[in-house]
């Protein structure tokens, strides 16, 4: 396991960080229907992910500290195990043509609106581009955590990972 | 932000905890004046509601309010219906409880016949 | 095995105390609980974010569900739940001297004690330290979860384990504007996961640094901060000033020994677990044969390793008091260990799994 030098000290992890563990997809990955991303490089004692996966497509297996393998054939995007993870640490991505969307999970209010003009923001918390809300979900089974998909441009699909909170 | 000047920091709505429940008022009084209170509340949670940042002075005369917020420190202690060194955030809100902050460790002002002060 | 009739009594109604409870009397063991609180739960009803663990510790469900279920589940067992009951002393003999609402006194005896007593917060002194708006992480926490009142609107979060992480989120959802969380050691302490989601919203974490002081006149109106050097310094013309109105402190917590003190329970110091506490064995049984100790008292680690230190406790006892078969015991003692070992492995777990066997070794010594 590396230090994780961001993570331990800037508190998000770096693309590095993340590639290092494997948990860094690919813009390939995520053309097309999208692509899963767990942010989640550290050992710690989790699973809901992989009880939550109605497809056995996350496998964390014995000790539940093992990090989460995703199987990429297996998963279907429906994003079930975004509002699972205690950690709020699943998003989806995908991109498309010049357009790029991420679905991620969402517990402040207020909650923006279809339709929306949002911030993006990146794993710092900095500002990098305007963001269109185009879904938001929050169905009885997600105990309170909303899953929501903005679309920005594609250039930023690396880097971004949330939008940015208002008050 | 000033002592007292800050409008109701009551949380009314919120993502994990949903709207706050409509909760039947009591009045209590600090210092005098009328506060609406939440029946079942600590009078802390009153207090900081209604923006109040001292809630007692030391007898040094420096100010105080609340610490750990769960019985253990003492902290935010203050006169109660008259009786002193009453812990605010362990204690419930009562229909025209008086409040006031102590100076030290304060003094009774009530009665022996009085009712005791939880 | 004895079934002498006297009860086994549960001091503290948090998570470790509800599940000990809730063993007893599914065995048929005569069990009181009590709790100096006007509510059960202890610090289980603040926590409103989805615990980690696996289906079989509840993981992904909030904390505060969490205690709802236990309270349900006490409820339909019929258990003796005694509120605002405060327990001041133990005699020779287990004699349990309670205070019923502060004002009626009664002594009774118990035939097995089982200590929850939890932990209390730490504190920080540094000049201005007691200035208003300066509090435990725990103390905002209750505020903003259980009593939703805000006590401030620009916070500074000292302290990055997952206390002090938890809460900056929770404040951020409550309303508040976090303007940092600080760290003195070089390191953040708490789970990655945690630190991310609070980081993404844009909350900065300062490594090697320490709150220097407070200031104001009557309340918090700024934070002085600086960096520390390896020997925890301050460098001079690294201070900076945030405009905050609250100062949250999440610097650890230390065991609630005082009962335990009290009963005679030798002691033992594992820094890592929060100081001094009871040393106890693999049953969470203490020095004394009839007394166990639960949860944070048993060394401060969290609620869903404190629920099985409760069962396990709960369950060894009803054993002890006759009412359960060994072989029962056994069979759900194991299960018990399996649950709690797979909550301490990996980076963070290893380090307490390693301090509990410590805490093993000297009950043995004692």
């Amino acid at each position: 396991m590396s230090a994780q030098q961001s993570l331990k000290t800037s508190g998000a992890p770096s693309l590095e960080e993340l590639k290092a563990v494997g948990q860094l997809a690919s813009e390939k990955d995520m053309e097309g229907r999208g692509c899963l991303c767990i942010e989640c490089i550290e050992e710690i004692p989790c699973n809901p992910c992989q009880t939550a996966c109605p497809q056995g497509a996350i496998t964390v297996g014995f000790p539940i500290t093992n990090l989460p393998v995703i199987d990429r054939a297996k998963c279907t995007v429906c994003g079930l195990c975004i509002p699972a993870c205690p950690g709020l640490a699943i998003t989806i991505k995908s991109v498309k043509d010049d357009t790029a969307r991420v679905r991620f999970p969402w517990e402040y209010l207020p909650f923006p609106a279809i339709g929306d003009t949002v911030r993006m923001v990146d794993r710092q918390g900095r500002e990098l581009c305007d963001g269109t809300i185009s879904s938001i979900t929050n169905p009885v089974r997600n105990n309170r955590t909303a899953v929501i998909t903005a679309e920005f441009p594609r250039k930023f699909v690396q880097d971004a990972i949330s939008i940015a909170r208002r008050s | 932000m000033n002592a007292e000047k800050s409008p109701d920091s009551r949380i009314v709505k919120h993502a994990v905890l949903g709207d706050m429940p409509a909760q039947k008022e009591v009045t209590i009084y600090f210092e005098g004046k009328p506060l609406k209170a939440l029946e079942g509340e600590p009078i802390m949670a009153t207090l900081v509601a209604a923006g109040v940042t001292v809630f007692r002075y030391t007898k040094k005369g420096s100010p105080r309010r609340m610490f750990c917020g769960i019985g253990r420190c003492t902290d935010c202690v203050m006169t109660v219906d008259g009786v002193p060194g009453v812990r605010t955030c362990v204690t419930e809100v009562r229909e025209g409880m008086r409040v006031e902050r102590q100076q030290g460790v304060g003094s009774w002002k009530v009665q022996a016949e009085a009712s005791h002060a939880q | 095995m004895r079934n002498d009739g006297k009860p086994a009594v549960v001091i503290g109604a948090g998570p470790a105390g509800l599940c000990a409870a809730i063993e007893l009397k599914k065995a048929g063991a005569p069990v009181v609980l009590m709790d100096e609180n006007a509510k059960p739960g202890g610090q289980l009803f603040k926590q409103i974010h989805k615990f980690f663990g696996s289906q079989e510790h509840k993981a992904g469900i909030r904390g505060f569900d969490i205690g709802k279920e236990l309270l349900a589940e006490s409820l339909r067992l019929g258990i003796d739940v005694r509120l605002k009951t405060e327990v001041v002393g133990i005699e020779a003999g287990l004699k349990v001297w309670a205070v019923e609402d502060r004002s009626k006194s009664y002594t009774f005896d118990a035939g097995t004690l089982i200590l929850a007593t939890g932990a209390t917060e730490n504190a920080l002194s540094f000049p201005g330290w007691t200035l208003p708006g300066i509090m435990t992480a725990g103390c905002a926490q209750t505020l903003i979860n259980v009593h939703r009142v805000l006590p401030g609107q620009r916070v500074l979060m000292v302290g990055s384990g997952n206390v002090g992480v938890i809460v900056a989120y929770q404040l951020m959802q409550a309303g508040a504007q976090v303007a940092a969380v600080i760290e003195a050691l070089p390191r953040l302490g708490g789970y990655g996961v945690h630190t991310a989601k609070v980081r993404r919203a844009g909350v900065p974490f300062y490594c090697s640094t320490t709150i220097i002081r407070a200031e104001g006149r009557e309340s918090v109106e700024r934070a002085v901060i600086a960096s520390i050097d390896a020997k925890f310094q301050p460098i001079p013309g690294t201070e900076q000033t945030l405009d905050v109105d609250t100062i949250c402190l999440a610097v650890g917590l230390t065991p609630s020994i005082e009962l335990a003190c009290i009963a005679g329970c030798k002691q033992i110091y594992i820094p890592e677990l929060g100081g001094t506490m009871p040393a106890h064995d693999e049953f969470m049984r203490s020095s004394l044969e009839s007394v166990y100790v639960v949860g944070d008292i048993a060394g401060v680690e969290e609620a869903s390793t404190a629920m099985e230190e409760g069962r396990l406790a709960g369950i060894h006892a009803a054993w002890a008091m006759g009412y359960m078969d060994e072989t029962t015991m056994k069979t759900k003692t194991e299960e018990t260990k399996t649950r709690l070992k797979a909550l301490r492995q990996g980076v963070f777990g290893q380090k307490r799994f390693e301090a509990k066997k410590r805490i093993v070794e000297g009950r043995k010594e004692a």
